[in-house]
This record gives C-alpha cells, sequence and structure tokens, in this order.
C-alpha cells in the first residue's frame, strides 16, 4: 500500500540534515509553507543552502528561518521583498551568502533539474553582471548563457489539497513554484490544508501527480505570513 | 508642462492593440491596466501566476494567495487561470506575450535597459523577472520620467548602472515625449503638451530624430 501521509509536520521534517539543499516553495507569502520552515527552525538543521524566490518578511517562516542562522546561502531573484528586513542585514555584514538568479531563470533550472536536464541555454541576462563568467554559446546569430539544472535534497511545498498517493493541487497564485520544486528534489515535503480520498481529485485537475511527492502532512489552518508579520511574532517567540 | 504619471500610463494604453497579452511591470506600469481605451480586449500576465489578471479587489474579496508580481492583491476575471512558475516563465522566454511595459533606471540610444540595481555599495541586487521579460516578450516598452529625481538623464549614450538586457527598448514613454527606438535612431514620435524639441533634446543625452 501507498500512503504518504505522514502524522505531524515535525515527522515530515525529521531527517533534513546539516548542509542540506532544500528548496522552499512560495512567492512572497503566497505558497509558502510556513508550518513546515517552523518545525525545520525547531530541528535546528544548519549550513542550508536555501532555493526560494525571496528571503521572507519579518521575523517569522523563511525571514526566521534566516534569522535564526540556519541558512548559509541563498539561491532567489527577489531577496528584497516589502518588510523583509533579515537578510538585508545579513547579507551587509557578508553573514550570508547569495546568488542572484533571474526569476525565469530560477525556475527553468528548477524544472531542469527534476526533468534530468544537467544544463540549458537561455537569453535572460546576457550582457549583464549575472552572466559573468559563464558559458555562452551562439545560436542562430544570437548568444545564450548556460545555467545549470538545480537538485535539491529536500522539496518544502505548500498546496491546496492532497490524497495519499500524493497528487496535489494548489490555490490560486500559490501554485507558483510548488510544482516544478517537487519534482526536483530527492525528498519532497508537502502540507495540505486538505486531505482527500484517492479518486476524489479529478485526474484531469491533478496539477503535481503523485509521483513527485514523498511525504504529506495535513496543516487544516496554515498561519497566514502577513498577519503574523502584522502582530510583531517572532519564530520562536 | 509634460505629462503625469497618469497621463504617460494613458499614452501607453492607447498604443496596446486590441486582443494583446501584456505584462505590466511594478509602479507606473501598473497604471496601464485603469486606462485602457473602451471596446479594447486585453489581458494581463503576472510572472507569479496568473493570466486573466483583474483589478484590486475591496478588503472584503482580498486574497493573501491571490496577488501580483508586486505582491499586492488582485483579482482574476473570468477566463483567467493559473499556472506555475516554469510555464509562467515560457509564455515569457517563449515569445508568447505581445508587450512588456517596465519602469526604467536608464536607457540608452541603442535600446540598453538598466532598471534593476543602482550596483551602489551596500544596496542588495533584486532582478525578479526583469531580465526574463526583455529577453523574451516581443516588444518592450519603457515608462519613466524623463530625468531622475535628482536631476540625472535617464535617456543616455551608454547605461552606468548594470543592465538588464541590450538593445532590446522598443519605445520610451516619458514625461516629455514618445520616443521610438530603432536601428536608424532615437525618434521622437510626441512631445508632451509644452515641450519643445529642443527641450527635449537638451534633457536628453543622445542625439534625437525629429
Amino acid at each position: 500500500m501507498i500512503n504518504k501521509l505522514v502524522k505531524s509536520d515535525a515527522e515530515a521534517v525529521s531527517d533534513i540534515f546539516d548542509g542540506a539543499t532544500v528548496m522552499i516553495g512560495g512567492f512572497g507569502e503566497a505558497g509558502s509553507p510556513i508550518e513546515l520552515i517552523h518545525r525545520l527552525i525547531d530541528r535546528g538543521a544548519k549550513d542550508l543552502t536555501v532555493v526560494s524566490n525571496n528571503t521572507g518578511s519579518g521575523n517569522v517562516g523563511l525571514a526566521a528561518l534566516i534569522e535564526n542562522r540556519q541558512v548559509r546561502k541563498m539561491i532567489c531573484s527577489f531577496p528584497r521583498t516589502a518588510g523583509s528586513v533579515v537578510f538585508p542585514e545579513l547579507y551587509r555584514a557578508g553573514e550570508i551568502e547569495l546568488e542572484l538568479v533571474p526569476q525565469g531563470t530560477l525556475a527553468e533550472r528548477i524544472r531542469a533539474g527534476g526533468a534530468g536536464i544537467p544544463a540549458f541555454f537561455t537569453p535572460s541576462s546576457v550582457n549583464t553582471p549575472l552572466a559573468d563568467g559563464k558559458e555562452t554559446r551562439d545560436f542562430n546569430g544570437q548568444t545564450y548563457v548556460m545555467e545549470y539544472g538545480i537538485r535539491a535534497d529536500f522539496s518544502l511545498v505548500k498546496c491546496h489539497t492532497a490524497d495519499r498517493y500524493g497528487n496535489l493541487t494548489y490555490h490560486r497564485t500559490a501554485r507558483n513554484f510548488g510544482p516544478i520544486m517537487c519534482t526536483a528534489a530527492e525528498t519532497t515535503i508537502v502540507q495540505a490544508k486538505h486531505i482527500v480520498e484517492p479518486g476524489a481529485i479529478d485526474p484531469e485537475v491533478v496539477v503535481t501527480p503523485g509521483i513527485f511527492v514523498n511525504r504529506v502532512v495535513h496543516i487544516a489552518d496554515p498561519a497566514h505570513e502577513s498577519i503574523l508579520v502584522a502582530n510583531q511574532e517572532r519564530y520562536p517567540s | 508642462m509634460g505629462w503625469s504619471r497618469i497621463e504617460m500610463a494613458q499614452k501607453a494604453a492607447q498604443d496596446i492593440p486590441d486582443g494583446s497579452y501584456v505584462n505590466l511591470g511594478i509602479g507606473i506600469p501598473e497604471l496601464v491596466a485603469d486606462h485602457v481605451p473602451a471596446g479594447i480586449e486585453v489581458i494581463y500576465h503576472t510572472e507569479n501566476g496568473l493570466l486573466g489578471m483583474g483589478p484590486v479587489p475591496d478588503e472584503a474579496n482580498r486574497d493573501i494567495e491571490l496577488i501580483n508580481a508586486g505582491k499586492k492583491y488582485v483579482t482574476a476575471i473570468p477566463g483567467a487561470c493559473y499556472f506555475h512558475h516554469a510555464d509562467s516563465f515560457t509564455m515569457i522566454r517563449g515569445g508568447h506575450l505581445d508587450i512588456s511595459v517596465l519602469g526604467a533606471l536608464q536607457v540608452s540610444k541603442n535600446g540598453d535597459l538598466a532598471n534593476w540595481s543602482t550596483g551602489k555599495p551596500g544596496a542588495i541586487p533584486a532582478v525578479g523577472g526583469a531580465m526574463d521579460l526583455v529577453a523574451g516578450v516581443k516588444n518592450v516598452w519603457v515608462i519613466t520620467d524623463h530625468v531622475s529625481k535628482d536631476g540625472q538623464m535617464k535617456l543616455v549614450n551608454n547605461c552606468a548602472f548594470p543592465l538588464t538586457g541590450k538593445g532590446i527598448v522598443d519605445r520610451v514613454y516619458s514625461n516629455l515625449a514618445i520616443i521610438e527606438i530603432s536601428d536608424e535612431g532615437l525618434k521622437v514620435r510626441e512631445l508632451a503638451p509644452g515641450v519643445s524639441f529642443d527641450y527635449l533634446q537638451e534633457q536628453s543625452e543622445p542625439k534625437l530624430i525629429q
């Protein structure tokens, strides 16, 4: 029997190890798996390389993981969101590394990683500082830069509905990086607002096929990052 | 003298052909959606996974999981669709979008754009989707004040700030004029009320074509 449901969010992240590469879904707070991130803070794994579009806001979620000094390096496209205070401070102090990647290149690197494609060529960032030192090649008279696929040890993703096979659907623009991150990790860990019986999700509307998912934990009432930030909450409190 | 921010957005909105798929950047470009003439159907793309972005909702209809690239609350029109980031940037990088409207720090005479970093020490570099948009979208339009707040020319011979892309800007809507950029050079298509060609030239480093 296949059953990817795990009992708790703590159990779901219990093997994330020091030095791991961890993809974390979300675009701003939409799709950010805040409960899984907080359990990763509880676990305390450090020297992490985190792949995520932003760096979180306030002192909760991804920002709190960074503030807790568990992240050695961020790979992201936009590290200064409104309300983002933790990362800029550490970056200016030289205490965290940044690999800045154009957002489409970031998405494609994750997609490629998940699809077993080691590298690809793209016109994005050609003639800019973000292409410095990278291999380029001309195709049909245009210059392209080579970018590598990314694979992770773990992906942490938030979805809307899941079944025990790991089939997933998402809610509106919270989908963002979730589906591609699910494909690109050795172990994909998902928090779902709703758990349903196999067959309850119409096969025509499954967004992430269950084969890409390893663990699903039921988080019925996920916290809203913007509300925690507005209330000036911190994690750990 | 010159156009207001809203008038700049109106000018760009009037140039969008019926049936276009359009990505609007953060800032003045966001205003373009409010000024598309009646009878013209435009589909707005937001890079975080929505085609068919609608207006800002009232407070009662906000959803923290329905936002735009600027992380502001938006709505989805009937007929909208959601998709993941690789599909979203397939639309951008695969040449499927018709128009990208962006802000600028500097635009050069050959259409280079700098809009993501001043390169100053201590600045946190952040690029988002700008480099993908200029590399992949068919028409790249810039809306910007002609001169920066501290009096520096933004239309320059060569960008001093780090580039977003090289030779990719097709048209500039500034508060002083609409300027087309092509192999022939920088051609002034329309001057704002009260702006003379000579004044516009004084505010621009490259030689303009009348």
